[in-house]
This record gives C-alpha cells, structure tokens and sequence, in this order.
C-alpha cells in the first residue's frame, strides 16, 4: 500500500523534480515568541509570485523559501523591522503590504485624516445649534 | 447641506478621479515586473557549493576579477529556461563569461538539462532554498544579471533572454568593462 | 438550437428595455398615463426573457455542448453536474449575463410589487432600471457574446479552473450578484426621485424594503465568499483585503449606511440629500466593483481576463450612469427641500456619526484599493494590504462599534448626556469586564484585539437593552430585527478578535503513526491512501484527533490533482466543535518519507460567519416587520371604510 502511495506522489508530482521545499518553510521556529514574530511578519509581506498574497498564506515555492528566510533571520536575532528593510532594499516598498510612510505615500496615510474631517464638516450641516 | 453649493458636486469629482485612475490602468498598464533595488549596488556576499561534478561553485569572489561577467539566475525544472538557452550559448560563443546559480534543483537534474540544452557556464552554484536569488532582489528564473568587474550589478535582465535581448546584453557587459576602468 | 434561442430572448430583451425607456420618457413628459399603464408589463416580460437566456446558457452548460465557444472554455463532460450547472457563470460572459439576469428580474420585481412609490416617481425608476439594463445588453451582445459558437467544435472542453469547483460557485456568486445588482433599484430609485423632484418620508418607506433585500444578499454573499476562501486556500485565513474582497465590501459598507439613513428619512424626514447620495453611490460602488474584478487591471486572483477592449466598454457604461447619475445630484439636489434638522446628541445625531463612520471607511477602503494604480502612474511599484487596513480601518471601526452600542439606546430629537450614560452602563461595565477578564486570563494580545473583545461584550449587552422590560411578544419584528443583526456584529467581531489573537499553528512533519499535538488534540496520521473522484485523482490522509479521554474522530484532508487544467489543490478538512474549528491541511511527502501537516486550532472562529448569518437575517426579520406593518394598517383602513 505505502508503495503503492509513493508511486502515485511521483507521478502526479511536477514532471520535473525539484528539491523539497527550505527546512524552515513549513516548520516552526522551536521559540513561540520568535515564531510569533516571524508569523507576524510574514503576514505583511508579499509574495512574489503570487496574486496578492502574503507569504503567509501561499503554496508558491518561492513563498516557501522566503519564510525560511524570514524565520532564519529572526531566529539570528534580528528584528522583524530589520528583516523587512532587508527585503525592501532588495524588491522596493512592492514586498511589503505596509506601505512606508514617504513622498510618494503620505496621502495614502493621510486619506483617513481628511476623509473624517471632511465628513464631519458636511455632517455638522444636519445638527441643529444647541 | 444646502449652505455650501460646492459640496453637491464633490461626489463627481471624486468619481472623475476614479476614471482617470482606471483609465490609466486600463490603457497604459503599469510595468508588473518585479525590478531588483540591487541594481547598481556591489554583488552580497555569498559562497555557493557546487552542484554538478566537473563543475566549481560559486562566490562573489569570482565577480571582483576585473572582467564583467553575466550571472544566470535558472533551474532545470523551469521551461523558459530551455528557451533561451541557444541564446546563452550564443553569447558564450561571443566569449562572454556566463556563471550561473541553480535554483530548487539536484545535480542529476542539471546534469541531464545541461547534456539536452548546452553548457554555457564556467561555474554552478547550488541555491537549494533561494537564498541568493532573494539576496539578488530576483523574483523568478530565468534571470540574468550583468556584473562588473569590481562585483557591482549593472542591469537586471527578467524573464529568457530572446534573440532580440542578446545585443542589449552585450552592449551592458561592454559599458561595464568601461565603467569599472 | 438552445444557444440561438438564449440570444434571441437577450435580443429581445434588449429592444424591451429601448421601449421601457420610450413609454417612461412619454410618460413623463407628455403625461400619457395610457402609456405609463404599459410600463410594468414591459418591465415584467423584460426580465422574464433575460432570465430564459440566462436558462438557456445554463442549459448548453448542462448539456456539455462545446459548440458553444463559451463552453469549451470553461467546462468539460467528465464534470460533475453541480460545476456544469454553476460553471455557466463560472467565467467573465456568463457572469455578467447573471449580473444581467438579477438586474432584469429586479426591474421586474419593482414593477410587480411597488404599490407605495408615487405613481410618477415610479415610472422615472423603471425608466432608469431599463436604461442601466440597455447599457449591460449591448455590452453583452456587441461585446461578450455568451452564445457565440465554436467552429469547428471541439471534442471536449478545456475544463473550469478547480479552486472554483465547489459547491460554494453555486451560492456565492448568485448570492452576491443578487445583492450587487439588488441595490440598482435603490439607485433607480433615487434617479427617479430626482427627476421628479419627490424626495420624503414616503419615497424612504417605499424604497426601504428594496435596500433592506439588497444588504440582505451581500451580507449572505459576503459571509459565504470569506467562508469559501477560508476552506478552499488552506491557509485558515478568511478575510484578505484582496481587490475583489473589497469589491464587495464597498457596496455593503455604502448599503449599511444608506439603509441606516433611510430610517431617519422614513420617520423623522430628514438627511434627504444624503440619502439620494448613497442610493446612488451604493450601486456605483457594485458597478465599479464588478469593473474591478472584471477588468484586471488591479491584480487579484478573481480576475478572469485582462482586455482593454471590454475594459472600454464597461469604463464609458460607468462615466454615463455614475457621472450622468452624480451629475443629476449635483444639479437637482439643491431644488430637494431640506429635510428636518436634528440635536447633535439624539438617536439621529447618532445615525449620523455612524453614516458619517461608514462612508469613511468606505473611502478609506476605495483608496487603499486603488492606490498602487496611483503609485503605478508615478512609476512607483508598492503594495497596499491588510497592514494598512489594519491600522485606518481597524480603529474607525471600532469607533462605528461603539456608537452601534450607544445609538439605539438614545432618544429621538433630543437626548441628555447623564441620561445617556445611565442607559450605557451596563453595557460600559461589560466590555470593562471582557477586556480586563481577556487580559488577565489570555494575557496582553494586543490593543485591538483587546478593544474588539470588549466592544463585542459591549455591544451584545447594548444591542439586547432596547428588549428589556417590554413584553417579548408584544417587541415588533423590526425591533427584533435591530436587535438580532446588532447582536450579530457583535457576535462577528468577537469571533474576529478571539481568533486572531488566540489561533494556534502547529507545522509538523511526521510518518505515518506519529502523534502531534496542537492546543490540547493529539493528531496522529494513520495513513495516506489515493481516492479517485469525479475528474480528479488524490492523496488523502486519514488523521485520527483525540482530545483528552474523548472518543477520537477522523479528519480527512486532501491533496486534490486535476488535470483539465492541471491544478492542485489543497482540501483542508475542519472539524467544528463547541470552542473553535481544528483546521487540517495535508502538504506535500518529503524526501524522508514524513508528510507535510499544517494544523490549526482556531478559536471562536465560527463567530465570525454565524454572526454574518445574524446580520442578514435581522435584515430579513425587519424587511418581513416593515411589510407586515404596511399590510395591517392596510387593513385596518379596509375595516374602518367598511364600518363607515
């Protein structure tokens, strides 16, 4: 039965073999609060390859790779903020789902601020004065 | 609400941004490639072992010698890759030195895409979990990068080198020798 | 035949909806009331020949018959019956011929059912409804042709992508659309109102039921699709802020609110304005939205294609009804009579805080979504996500929350704040109480998850207030309905908190007979075996939980590989118990012979859907409340005419 099992993963497998995926892709760092970090972490960063998922939630082997990398370096004792800075030198502000505060950001960051001023001025025009 | 007369118009604004911004998605799609901020910044650190007999593997050593050299980012499992490799052989025909790192792959693997396809690398360094493709800023294979001589990235090529690329290539490899003088 | 037959029933349909639009401009302009007699018939045959080509497409899926271009490219004969069946709206024609089908047949409803809406105001409305419905025909028939033939056929088709064969394709398209398109009559609605300049509590009442029905169906829509994505991607997420997601949560947000100011125009005539604004800016956001997620041009896993092509057609359907829509606001809104003026602190003066709320969260939602095309433009390459939703959506939400909590228990016209307060202090010392209870069984989870726990208790205990010390029986059903929907937000964003906060994640590699443990269940891997389905084949695990001294059960998750198209997929198998769901997911065998298991034990979780399913439902008890008032007092009139 097991043989049998093996067979039919080799053959529905990808015609090409690759190697398995990195020690630490699918595997938790032995320390929950790095681990907590690292899974924190990866929620926020893009896959590459993917269509607008995180690395978190992704079956890519690429998405697989960079949660190695991710829980390899916390587990080095880097922060997580080194981590993503790390990534962002490499692919621009596109790995991260948190965009930077920057010159080409701010009014992303500042829409909620003068979307709620705006708001409540034109919601001041229905209240009566006291 | 009647007090500010401008106020009745600012939904169509806001909705005039909206077409726009869809238009200019929808006609003028920006560039979806993913480019590595490692372009102009000096090769990072790493020394891969080899991964096929007969072969060495690979260090940024190898890309401080003086010469500029082009650096393939492949796997044996990835079918673009088979695609540009006449173009690969073409170059290294033009003598151009052409190191390469394999991405998620095994040697028997490399061995047997390397017997189907041609060889044109000088080394192959093994990169079992993508860490110097990460480190590369690289998102894919294939990839190709120019290095100079002093080991700095002077261009990123993404996706197989077609016939059309290989003069841009060169054309790179040749500013590079000028500019690491 | 049956595909000629489909796009005959669209063509006609088509030439119904120029002449609804004719009899309304007659109508309307000469005061032909012979001819405004003929509008709810066309209306009425409109949607019933929409729906017959919508049968029909369903009919060619059904028969498999690859003829039919649409066919052979997103089915396959060896499909089961059910992705035949709910794959005809599976790929870009077939749903928009669906988003058609719903638009028909609301017109359709409108002119069957609407007794209350002034006569004139009426025919205004089915007059746009049509207009909407000719602009959506024509993208059909010159631009998506869902009957277009294939010659030559082939022998079979190439298959409909396998994370969409689930039966969740035959609920939550429908379910969704039905709630999308269901907000065009509002939009209508408000059309019609503003060309007839009849803006009051009369138009709310009427209009009402409509929004009411609409949200009803997007929060159902909503809650399915966030439930489909949780088990068909094998991650245990359930919400992404992915493009498409918040497609649909624009339009929810937009009805939320509007059905909200509705109220306060149906009782105490005021916020007209307003109300005709997000009428209108509720069906955009289901326009934009279904543009969105059609076009491709913002990257997200619904897209089905990118074509500019079509992409134009849509964008210039967009620019006549939302801009000529807007237009129309701008241009007549200031002849509306201004409607009533409240006190800051009243019941009103809450509904408009949390219009207010609403509306920036939607804009919020809005920019976030469509600024990496902005960034694009300024050749800037950057991703807007769930940290960034977390952070501007996440507080305003909580805020909307709490006003949820106060809202109902203040008066109408004029409320006290000491007064206020007092009626808050049950609900003020509960959600003291879950936060600090939370904290010091759980420990410090962070602010929000924390403020969501207490507002949860909060809110649950505020929402139920309004029924103490009156006679349950005697509560009317609309109050019942507030109650149960504001029950079920609560019962929502607890299981939202608690599980983000207290999931637990075990990642194992293990051979077969080995036991892993997750948050009190041993897992043990009794064995992988191959299962063969309809047009699939799989590796199946058999997993045996144990929690305790209980009797174990069996889990069995899958790695499903299809082959037309070649896909895998991963089939997580969940148990739900009384506390959470255990979410299993079988991964890949390694190289050691130890296979891949991801297991989750996720808290509460089930919250987060049962409390969708509460607040579409309250909605659903106040739309059969509000009917049954309007029929009683019908009634009650009948009784005293007769007695007189």
């Amino acid at each position: 039965m097991r043989k049998f099992v093996l067979a039919l993963a080799l053959i529905a497998a990808p015609v090409m073999a690759q190697r398995p995926p990195a020690a630490l892709a699918y595997t938790q760092l032995p320390d929950p609060a790095q681990e907590a970090e690292a899974r924190a972490l990866m929620a926020t960063l893009r896959c590459l390859v993917c269509q607008g998922q995180s690395i978190a939630d992704s079956d890519a082997d690429m998405a697989g790779d960079m949660r190695a990398l991710v829980r390899q370096r916390i587990a080095g004792g880097e922060r997580p903020d080194e981590v993503r800075q790390w990534l962002i030198a490499r692919y621009g502000d596109y790995v991260t789902f948190d965009p930077p505060v920057g010159g080409t950001t701010w009014p992303l960051w500042v829409a909620p601020i003068v979307l709620l001023g705006l708001g409540m001025l034109v919601a001041r025009a229905s209240f009566r004065r006291r | 609400m009647s007090g500010k007369r401008w106020v009745v118009w600012l939904p169509l604004c806001a909705f005039g941004v909206i077409v726009a911004v869809v238009m200019w998605g929808l006609y003028l799609p920006a560039d979806r490639t993913v480019h590595s901020a490692m372009v102009g910044k000096p090769l990072p650190a790493f020394t891969l072992p080899p991964i096929v007999p007969g072969k060495p593997g690979l260090s940024d050593k190898d890309f401080r010698q003086g010469k500029p050299r082009l650096l393939n980012v492949f796997a044996s499992w990835c079918i673009p890759c088979i695609a540009e490799a006449p173009q690969l052989m073409t170059l290294k025909a033009a003598g151009v030195p052409i190191d390469a790192v394999a991405i998620r792959d095994t040697g028997p693997a490399i061995t047997g895409f390397l017997r189907r396809n041609g060889d044109p690398y000088a080394r192959i360094g093994d990169d079992a979990t993508s860490r110097l493709q990460l480190a590369l800023g690289s998102s894919g294979v294939p990839e190709t990068f120019v290095i100079d001589g002093r080991g700095v990235i002077r261009m990123q090529h993404v996706g197989d080198i077609r016939p059309e690329d290989v003069a841009r290539l060169q054309q790179a490899l040749a500013e590079a020798e000028v500019g690491a003088e | 035949m049956t595909a000629e037959f489909g796009l005959a029933a669209l063509w006609f349909a088509a030439t119904l909806a120029v002449l609804q639009i004719a009899l309304s401009g007659l109508a309307l302009r000469r005061g032909r009331d012979d001819v405004a007699a003929a509008m709810r018939p066309v209306a009425i045959v409109q949607g019933a020949l929409v729906a017959l080509a919508m049968a029909a497409l369903i009919a060619c899926f059904l028969a498999s018959d690859m003829s039919v271009a649409l066919v052979a490219a997103n089915s396959h004969s060896a499909k089961p019956w059910l992705y035949k069946f709910a794959g005809a709206w599976g790929n870009h024609e077939g749903s928009m011929l669906l988003w058609v089908t719903i638009l028909g047949l609301a017109g359709a409803a409108v002119a069957q059912f609407e007794r209350r809406l002034p006569e004139r105001t009426l025919i205004a409305t089915l007059g746009a409804q049509a207009a909407i419905a000719l602009g959506f025909y024509a993208f059909l028939l010159f631009a998506s042709n869902p009957f277009a033939r294939a010659d030559p056929a082939p022998a079979d088709g190439a298959g409909l992508n396998p994370l969409l064969q689930d039966p969740g394709l035959a609920f939550h398209p429908p379910t969704l659309y039905a709630g999308y398109v269901g907000l065009s009559v509002a939009f209508s609605f408000a059309v019609g109102a503003l060309l007839t300049r009849d803006v009051g509590p009369v138009f709310a009442r009427a209009m009402r039921p409509w929004v009411l029905g609409a949200w009803v169906f997007l929060t159902l829509g909503i809650t399915a699709g966030s439930y489909w994505a949780y088990y068909e991607l094998g991650w245990g997420g359930w919400w992404f802020w992915d493009p498409t997601e918040n497609a649909s949560l624009m339009p929810w947000l937009a009805a939320t609110a509007l059905l909200h100011s509705v109220s306060v125009l149906a009782t105490r005539d005021g916020l007209r304005a307003w109300t005709i604004m997000l009428a209108v800016v509720a069906f955009s956001m289901s326009m934009i939205g279904t543009f969105l997620v059609r076009s491709g041009i913002l990257t997200s896993v619904h897209a089905f294609a990118v074509d500019p092509t079509r992409g134009s057609f849509i964008l210039a359907l967009l620019v006549i009804y939302i801009g000529g829509a807007l237009a129309l606001f701008g241009a007549r809104v200031g002849t509306v009579r201004q409607g009533n003026l409240f006190d800051p602190l009243s019941r009103e003066g809450a509904l408009v805080v949390n219009n207010l709320l609403l509306s920036v969260i939607l804009g919020v939602v809005l920019i976030g979504t469509f600024y990496p095309i902005v960034a694009g433009a300024m050749g800037v390459q950057l991703s807007v996500g769930a940290p960034f939703f977390d952070k501007t959506v996440g507080p305003l939400a909580l805020l909307l929350v709490a006003v949820m909590a106060a809202g109902p228990l203040m008066r109408w016209r004029r409320d006290e704040v000491g007064a206020v307060i007092e009626r808050l202090q049950w609900p003020i010392a509960a959600a003291l109480f879950a936060s600090v209870g939370v904290f010091v069984l759980g420990g410090w989870i962070g602010v929000l998850p924390t403020a969501g726990i207490g507002l949860a208790a909060g809110l649950a205990v505020a929402s139920v207030a309004p029924l103490a010390k009156r006679n349950l029986r005697r509560a009317p059903l609309t109050l019942w309905g507030m109650v149960v929907a504001h029950l079920g937000v609560a019962v929502s964003l607890a299981g939202m908190a608690a599980s983000s906060a207290f999931t637990t994640e075990r990642l194992a590699a293990v051979y077969v007979g080995d036991p892993v443990r997750v948050a009190g269940f041993t897992v043990t891997l009794d064995g992988v075996r191959p299962v063969i389905g309809d047009n699939w084949t799989a590796l199946e695990a058999r997993l045996s939980v144990r929690e305790g001294e209980d009797a174990p059960f069996v889990l069995r998750p899958q790695v499903r590989y299809f082959t037309t198209p070649v896909t895998t997929t991963n089939e997580s198998a969940i148990a739900t118990l009384a506390g959470g769901q255990l979410y299993t997911v079988l991964g890949a065998l390694g190289d050691d012979g130890r296979w891949q298991l991801r297991l989750w034990w996720k808290p509460f979780v089930t919250l987060i859907w049962l409390g969708g399913a509460m607040i579409a439902a309250g909605g659903a008890l106040s739309i059969v409340g509000h009917q049954r008032r309007g029929w009683m007092k019908r009634r009650r009139r009948a009784e005293m005419e007769w007695y007189a």
